[in-house]
């Protein structure tokens, strides 16, 4: 993710956002996933955008709630904690720190290819091979680009023979 | 150039509240058809896909319908489940029942490409909610795309019964098909506004060029077929039992919180 530079309010609730795991796949927070929009503070309340990885992604209420929770224990004011698509969320936003702790969970981390949002996603691309998180091969194939949550699909590593999934690039 | 909601006069909310509901429609109510494969698809994986595209779907409508109720001050779960079948607005491509596996492929195919071509062009809206919401869609989009054409590379190369139903179910949705660009009521509204920053006419004849010479080659010339201006308000026998279906729990104690 850029470096920001922040208010020292502002740094209190990122640090603590840092501290919230995903609910589907709990060891990334919800920083290293880049759904964290952006955090304002002033005198009357704390104010966090919060950007769905997929439309759909049924989690997404689930992280209001638990930030919502968390932030206001800070007891630093009133706590919004607004669900938006500007800007949208891509893959991209996954921090590399994120990258990696997915990859010690058993996921494949999406392909990195930075793109604006707005320019849609080359087809080819999204099918192009993951990298098994088991034992770094490439020689694996996609099972299914969908998976057993909106926002992964399952490949099969033909050189350690584990199943593995990755986090789709979107 | 934004057009945000406090400028847009009456006439123009009106337009854009019909295009969101369009929209809305057809990612809801396909959801709906596709759901109906869930656990009786004909692969374990396809079980998974079908229902993943499904969830997508209806992730989708869910947020049109929230830009629409912002727009005219409704309640999104009202919209969704509180309207009366005729009330719909899907293109008449999604009033069929689910058919057989080919069938649900052929519409999945024939819906993917009309629908990427309706986002693409709605990802450049002067509404810039819409946009970003386009914008979003259309990545997610791309799996569902890839996930019909590679079925319809698989039913086109089949052999013998297989491919011939599948360009049987081709030939019978193409009429309806072109409905998913049926003139909006004020579209040239619309357009003039850059909400729509195409006309239907004009992503008809895109997506005509782009999909017919896919499909000619495994179903034989389909006839000249236009969109028509009641491509939205037909609903079928079918379709109404599907809303009994989808409206049954909301229906069965109106008013509750869950």
């Amino acid at each position: 993710m850029v470096s920001r530079s922040v208010a020292p309010a502002e740094e209190v609730v990122w640090a603590e956002l840092a501290t919230i795991p995903d609910p589907e796949i709990p060891a990334i927070s919800v920083v290293d996933l880049g759904v964290i929009g952006s955090v304002k503070v002033d005198d009357e309340a704390i104010r966090v955008e919060l950007l769905p990885t997929f439309v759909g992604c049924p989690a997404i209420g689930v992280m209001q709630q638990q930030i919502g929770e968390r932030l206001a224990s800070l007891q630093m004011g009133r706590v919004e904690v607004e669900v938006t698509f500007d800007p949208p969320w891509t893959s991209d936003r996954i921090t590399p720190a994120g990258r990696e702790r997915l990859r010690l969970s058993g996921f494949a981390p999406p392909r990195l290819a930075p793109t604006p949002a707005s320019a849609g996603l080359d087809e080819l691309s999204v099918l192009t091979l993951a990298e098994c998180p088991y034992c770094g091969s490439t020689n694996t194939t996609m099972e299914n680009a969908f998976g057993p949550t909106l926002c992964r699909a399952i490949y099969h590593c033909a050189d350690c023979r584990q199943p593995f999934e990755q986090f789709k690039r979107v | 150039m934004t057009a945000s909601l406090p400028e847009l006069d009456l006439e123009a909310r009106e337009a854009l509240a019909e295009l969101l509901l369009s929209v809305a429609d057809d990612e809801f109510v396909i959801g709906f058809w596709d759901s109906e494969w869930t656990g009786i698809a004909p692969m374990l994986e396809e079980d998974v896909a079908t229902s993943s595209i499904a969830q997508d779907e209806i992730g989708h409508a869910k947020a049109l319908y929230e830009l629409l109720a912002e727009l005219t001050d409704d309640d999104p779960d009202r919209i969704a489940y509180g309207r009366d079948a005729p009330a719909f607005r899907h293109a008449a491509l999604i009033n069929h029942a689910r058919g057989d596996w080919a069938f649900s492929v052929a519409r999945r195919y024939l819906y993917e490409t009309a629908d990427r071509t309706r986002l693409a062009a709605l990802a450049e809206s002067s509404h810039e909610p819409l946009a970003l919401l386009a914008g979003k869609m259309r990545r997610e989009e791309t799996y569902h795309l890839l996930h019909a054409d590679a079925w319809r590379r698989r039913l086109a190369e089949a052999p013998g019964g297989t491919r011939s139903r599948f360009a049987d179910a081709l030939r019978r949705l193409w009429p309806d098909a072109q409905e998913v660009f049926a003139p909006l009521p004020r579209e040239e509204i619309l357009v003039r506004e850059g909400m729509l920053p195409q006309s239907m006419d004009e992503l008809h004849g895109a997506w005509q060029a782009e999909v017919r010479p896919v499909l000619e080659p495994l179903t034989g010339p389909l006839p000249e077929a236009t969109p028509s201006a009641g491509g939205r308000e037909r609903r079928t026998a079918d379709f109404a039992w599907l809303h009994g279906e989808f409206t049954k729990v909301a229906g069965a104690e109106v008013g509750a919180l869950w």
